[in-house]
């Protein structure tokens, strides 16, 4: 069974002059229960809300998502919830962590709403990314290499089949960036996950065994094959 | 998932501390005034219609009835005047139904504490309404042949008289430091507590009155001034009231018929309760004006709620986002936001605790200075419940529209720009 398959997705947004802007014309996309990939492709090119398509947090014009064998067009709001829930985890491109909440906090919340809060494996994996020390900081009292691996630690913490991941790299250096994206990779790996990684970060076609340019899946305005 | 919920709500109640801390406060105001509104008036009413006062009837000189029970049931008003003693006679030896009368002969105090004159009877054959008589703490009760004062718990308290101290009483019911009478009367006696308004009576013999320096008996319709050794004759003797345990209520009504409908000379107040269910129901309006006043109060603390929350929802819309991405349903969002309103009104109502008891302590204090009447905070009242639970469910409620708004939070649209 595939993590993620996809077919002749669409997604046209209304243009403040109200022409219809078409983002995403994705014919055919799909990922293999466990397998990981990025998705190479430059600013503004429609990779987020790419993302955002699969995660279910905007609906399609047209065709199908399907993440661990549920198709997500034929769900209601509450069911696609309940799927990113349990089954889709998201490294937000900003992080997206909570302000108010410390690391820790940020992590249970994301298991919240799945599978229920799991303090325990909430602080080892964030010992795992090396913030042990840091569980009761707040996200502004974090670096952003910190924040960054806050925001993966949330992502896997309620074990999910697919992980997104908007840009992991863009707000680090080389380091920290390498250092981020082999975590998610190793966690992903061990919890059988699929990823998926969009970023127009050149550096990542060093680090996948697939690399797909978005370019080329995807074609606003054209026909999907 | 409630954990979930339950972090959320504790979460944006210490982010928005402030506020919350405001609107906590406003919600215990609310509550514990509309508590202390509902209980001091119940308790008011049962004190003065009601209470462990025993006398069933009052009859004293012609004129109100409010005024002659005031007078001589909570010692509050000026005494309407006299009645001649064969009149208490007459109802003591020569009334049927009527099972016991004590006169009060009142006209002096101490330090503003009200001085009545009355006969060992009081002491010795009345009960009041749980059917406990008069006991002292200390001492004894007076002799009628002596000065001797037997003094009410709470007078005693206020004034410091304790037994072997001497007073002299000083004229009118007003304390005018230079109008003491000559007389000093000693502390024989200390009476309990009674919860009563007799608690701020100083207890003397009726002669002792009738002697007072510088009174005059008109009992006869002429002075009588008396002399010193020199017994007086009934027919100069005169009574502010004369206190009524009747065997029945019809005999209240008969005399109520003989003494108000036929009768010039005195006024006959029974059953005192509804005399003072008559000024409860006169002063109703005021009690429904502060009913008003409450529910207002309430409504404004509820209305801040639903303002101090809807008001953040604007700087809330990214976090919702972010948490319906992580997978929130719309509805535990509401909930949240609906939990958080009720966690204000659970904190108020909780506080509104310390607040209902320090505004009836407060009125209970002057309750007690002026009428004796005794308000107990701790006294059971379906409003001690009714408030709180009411508070809390509106407060709920009050989260309702920004929970409404923060459904229709938009998850794409408050998350990260595209790409």
């Amino acid at each position: 069974m595939h993590a993620l398959e996809i077919n002749n997705l669409t997604k046209t947004f209304r243009a403040p002059d109200g022409e219809a802007v078409p983002v995403v014309s994705v014919a055919s996309y799909a990922l293999a229960t466990g397998e990981q990939a990025a998705l190479i492709g430059g600013s503004g090119s429609g990779k987020t809300t790419f993302l955002n398509l699969i995660a279910g947090i905007l609906r399609a014009d047209g065709g199908s998502v399907a993440v661990s064998g549920t198709d997500l067009s034929g769900l209601g709001d509450g069911a696609r919830d309940r799927l990113r829930a349990t089954t889709i985890g998201y490294v937000f491109q900003t992080f997206n962590l909570l302000q108010g909440y410390t690391a820790l906090e940020n992590v249970v919340l994301g298991m919240s709403f799945g599978p229920g809060p799991d303090r325990a494996r909430a602080a080892e994996l964030l010992e795992r990314m090396g913030l042990g020390d840091r569980l009761h900081y707040r996200p502004r009292q974090l670096s952003v290499g910190q924040q960054q691996r806050v925001a993966v630690a949330r992502a896997v913490a309620h074990r999910p089949a697919l992980v997104l991941a908007d840009e992991p790299t863009g707000n680090l250096d080389a380091r920290s960036a390498g250092d981020a994206l082999n975590l998610l990779r190793e966690v992903c790996t061990e919890n059988g996950a699929a990823l998926l990684v969009v970023s127009h970060d050149a550096r990542l076609l060093e680090v996948f065994n697939r690399v797909d340019d978005f370019a080329n899946i995807n074609q606003p305005g054209g026909v999907p094959a | 998932m409630i954990r979930g919920i339950l972090l959320l709500i504790r979460r944006s109640l210490r982010q928005h501390f402030l506020s919350t801390t405001i609107t906590v406060l406003s919600v215990a105001m609310a509550c514990g005034l509309t508590m202390a509104i509902f209980g001091i008036e119940r308790q008011a009413r049962e004190a003065f219609i009601g209470g462990r006062i025993g006398w069933d009837a009052v009859l004293g000189a012609r004129g109100s009835q409010l005024q002659l029970v005031l007078n001589a049931v909570y010692f509050l008003e000026a005494s309407p005047g006299n009645i001649p003693w064969s009149m208490y006679q007459h109802l003591k030896h020569n009334t049927p139904g009527v099972r016991l009368a004590v006169p009060y002969a009142m006209g002096d105090n101490y330090l503003g504490y009200r001085i009545v004159g009355t006969t060992s009877e009081m002491f010795d054959e009345y009960r009041d309404r749980d059917g406990i008589p008069y006991q002292t703490t200390e001492g004894r009760f007076f002799d009628p042949g002596y000065m001797e004062a037997v003094v009410g718990s709470f007078a005693a308290a206020r004034t410091g008289l304790r037994i072997g101290d001497e007073f002299q009483p000083y004229h009118g019911l007003d304390f005018d430091p230079n109008a003491a009478h000559a007389e000093r009367y000693t502390v024989v006696g200390i009476l309990e507590p009674t919860n009563t308004p007799a608690d701020r009576v100083l207890w003397i013999p009726i002669e002792g009155v009738f002697r007072m320096e510088g009174h005059v008996l008109r009992g006869t319709g002429e002075e009588y001034t008396p002399e010193a050794g020199v017994e007086i004759p009934d027919e100069h003797k005169e009574v502010s009231a004369v206190m009524l345990q009747l065997t029945s209520p019809t005999v209240g009504w008969n005399l109520n018929q003989t003494v108000n409908r036929q009768g010039t000379v005195a006024t006959f107040a029974h059953p005192i309760g509804a005399v003072m269910a008559d000024l409860f129901e006169k002063l109703g309006f005021a009690s429904q004006i502060l009913r008003v006043v409450a529910y207002l109060v309430m409504a404004v603390s509820i209305a801040a709620i639903l303002a101090s929350i809807y008001n953040t929802m604007n700087e809330r819309r990214r976090e919702i986002a972010i948490l319906r991405a992580l997978g929130a349903r719309r509805l535990t969002i509401c909930a949240a936001v609906i939990g958080e309103a009720a966690a204000i009104g659970v904190m108020g109502a909780l506080l509104a605790v310390p607040v209902y008891t320090a505004i009836v302590t407060a009125a209970a204090s002057v309750a007690r200075e002026q009428t004796g009447v005794v308000l107990e905070a701790a006294r059971m009242h379906p409003a001690l419940v009714a408030v709180p639970v009411g508070a809390v469910a509106l407060a709920a409620l009050s989260g309702v529209v920004p929970a409404i708004r923060a459904y229709r939070v938009d998850v794409a649209e408050n998350l990260t720009p595209h790409s």
